[in-house]
């Protein structure tokens, strides 16, 4: 088998905080071709960012032990040096941040931050480095480009300060974008907009993408494959439509149980999973996920606080669970269950 | 910009109004009557009655006032005296007009002022950069260790100890004072090295603690982990990316102590015996020189509104959001 383009084994990342030590990412593992996109879903502090800037290699080298393998197109990241690391920031790896107004320097206008990027890249002149931001500003879209390439943050708008975000993390032609919860910060057309430009660069230039965010719609929109965190593991890995549509992780159907409806009876309660992520000081024993898990009735009493699931399954799509294969098929169904009953109940009690 | 520099010219005119009168009021409150200091022994009711009319205090005091600010653009007559416009008063124990008084005084305390900011500058925001950069490594704790000894240190007492050492024992340099560069330029920098050095300790300290804790924030900020992301050299983040955010506050505090240093150094100028507006202050104060007193405050203000005004402008350089506003 060759190797993936983007290729993450049994990552691990701890930090030293003043509580003591803290798994943050616990045995982590996916891979990425080209011209994909991978989301990464999870609760805040279930690892997500943390992965991304292990990836890039960000995080506090002092405070921070990481372990296993991260290759990019065959080199590894895990242990090199800053050095080799920085070469490969922001021109064969690019990262685009949740917020562009603190991401983006307020002291210099968009041009110089876009062009910064390429002259450390490439060496030219400052003139060449700055045609390249006006054709960046406008490949991702923004009008009259020549003219704005002058202009500082402050002067866009949250949408137009996500491109430029783009603009500057692409400058390069970088094979793989992490972009951290991109659309967070932007109202829900703005999002829409920014996704689809994600998607049409994509396929323009083959850029592999993780996609790190909390919101499934997102997911739904662009990702090609799902890998879901909890508690700094992943639990469950598949392909989008597939988990998406039967989740086999109780986790993810209760996810995907908590998303409001947009079709059909859209009067519906929201369905929270219950209780609250655990704190990365204290994770639970065995499945870290049991003390809020819906599904562990069905299985033997005392085997999820125990025995840590592995990841397993069929057909690429895999789920760290201990419910079997059966009983895993039945979640998404059980969940429709649910909602099917509510909606007669619901309509019940307006009649 | 141009618009700006109005407004706060403007401003700044209305501020030392204000200021004036509420000096004028408060001298007029003091005790003392400096009619009667003049008169000396053989005083008749008719010879004060004539001090007091020359000086200008027999008039009421808003009387009193508008001929101060009269005074300053068309000039006044103390009996026999002139005083030609913009004149701030006459002082009768200096026998001399304060304006000329103060712009005789002035070039010491600018060159007091002047040499010891840079050195706050350089070795505060040096020192403290390089405390941020290096943070929790020994040089971190050395420039810190120093910043606690120098915020503690009184000038009074580390001048006359350096005076001492350095002057007195080890004669490596001039007895220090104020000699006009114009005249000579080695005696100028050799008599003013101690005080800018003893100025500048005390401010040095202050200056590299807000100047790390400062710049420690700023290398927090996301934008700067954005620029590592980049995969820019160190260096260059430092710099061009984390220095330029942390600098504004530490620019704030700079603006408001080269006003204080403009106004005068009080106890610099008196430990050295250099003749500035801080000496001048505390001379008419002991003498009961009240237009010498009214002089040294309006000049300590106007130091002060004018670097705020200058730090308004740099401010505005630095940060293109102000610009726009």
């Amino acid at each position: 088998m060759t190797e993936s383009f983007l290729d993450v084994r049994d990552l691990s990342v701890r930090f030293r905080t003043e509580d003591g030590p803290l798994q943050a990412v616990d045995g982590l593992s996916f891979s990425l071709e080209r011209g994909r996109t991978l989301g990464i879903v999870g609760e805040s502090g279930s690892g997500k960012s943390v992965t991304s800037l292990a990836v890039l290699g960000l995080h506090n080298r002092a405070r921070t032990t990481i372990s296993g393998s991260i290759r990019l197109d065959g080199t590894e990241l895990v242990g090199a040096g800053e050095a080799q690391l920085r070469k490969l920031r922001g021109h064969r790896m690019a990262m685009v941040f949740q917020d562009a107004l603190t991401a983006l320097s307020p002291y210099y206008t968009v041009g110089d931050q876009i062009a910064e990027t390429y002259r450390r890249h490439t060496g030219c002149s400052r003139r060449a480095a700055t045609e390249r931001a006006v054709e960046m500003l406008g490949v991702v879209g923004i009008p009259s480009p020549r003219g704005r390439v002058k202009d500082y943050p402050h002067q866009f708008s949250g949408g137009m300060r996500q491109r430029v975000m783009i603009a500057m993390a692409l400058v390069c032609d970088p094979d793989l974008l992490i972009a951290d919860e991109p659309t967070t910060a932007l109202d829900v057309t703005v999002q829409a907009q920014i996704l689809d430009l994600l998607a049409r660069l994509q396929e323009e230039f083959r850029t592999a993408i993780v996609l790190i965010t909390h919101d499934l719609g997102v997911i739904a929109g662009i990702a090609h494959d799902v890998l879901v965190m909890y508690a700094g593991r992943s639990v469950e890995l598949g392909s989008a439509e597939e988990v998406l549509t039967e989740p086999h992780h109780p986790y993810s159907a209760g996810l995907l149980a908590s998303a409001p409806h947009l079709t059909g009876d859209v009067d519906l309660p929201l369905r929270p999973v219950p209780g609250s992520p655990p704190s990365l000081l204290a994770v639970p024993s065995g499945c870290a996920f049991h003390p809020r898990c819906a599904a562990r009735p069905q299985l033997p009493a005392g085997l999820c606080g125990t025995e840590r699931p592995e990841l397993s399954g069929t057909r690429g799509h895999l789920a760290a669970c201990h419910l079997s294969g059966l009983q895993r098929a039945s979640l998404g169904a059980a969940a429709e269950i649910r909602d099917a009953q509510e909606t007669q109940e619901t309509q019940e009690t307006i009649r | 910009m141009l618009r700006f520099l109005i407004r706060r010219t403007l401003g700044a005119a209305l501020i030392l109004l204000v200021i004036s009168a509420v000096t004028y009021v408060l001298f007029f409150a003091l005790p003392s009557d400096p009619a009667l200091l003049t008169c000396g022994k053989q005083c008749t009711p008719q010879l004060l009655a004539t001090i007091r009319h020359n000086m200008g205090i027999d008039a009421p005091v808003p009387v009193q006032y508008w001929h101060f600010l009269s005074g300053i653009f068309v000039g006044r007559h103390y009996g026999t005296v002139d005083c030609a416009a913009p004149c701030l008063g006459y002082s009768f124990v200096n026998e001399q007009p304060v304006l000329q008084t103060l712009l005789n005084r002035f070039p010491a305390t600018l060159s007091l002022a002047l040499g010891a900011a840079t050195l706050v500058l350089t070795f505060g925001v040096g020192l403290g950069m390089i405390a941020a950069l290096r943070r929790g490594k020994p040089l971190d704790k050395a420039a810190m260790g120093f910043a606690l000894v120098g915020a503690s240190v009184q000038i009074y007492f580390f001048g006359i100890v350096v005076r001492y050492i350095f002057v007195d024992q080890l004669d490596w340099l001039p007895q220090p004072g104020y000699t006009s560069p114009g005249a000579s330029l080695t005696g100028w920098a050799g008599g003013m090295l101690l005080p800018w050095v003893t100025l500048a300790v005390v401010n040095v300290a202050t200056y590299a603690r807000f100047t790390r804790s400062s710049m420690l924030e700023s290398l927090e900020d996301e934008y700067v982990r954005a620029a590592r992301a980049k995969g820019l050299r160190p260096w260059g983040i430092y710099i061009k990316h984390a220095w330029r955010g942390a600098m504004t506050p530490v620019i704030t505090m700079f603006g408001i102590d080269l006003g204080l240093f403009l106004g005068g150094a009080l106890i610099t100028e008196t430990t050295f015996n250099i003749p500035g507006i801080g000496q001048l202050a505390v001379q008419s104060v002991a003498n009961a020189d009240l237009p010498m007193m009214m002089g040294t405050v309006l000049i300590a203000c106007t130091a002060m509104v004018v670097s705020g005004i200058v730090v308004d402008a740099c401010y505005a350089l630095i940060d293109p959001r102000v610009r726009v506003s």
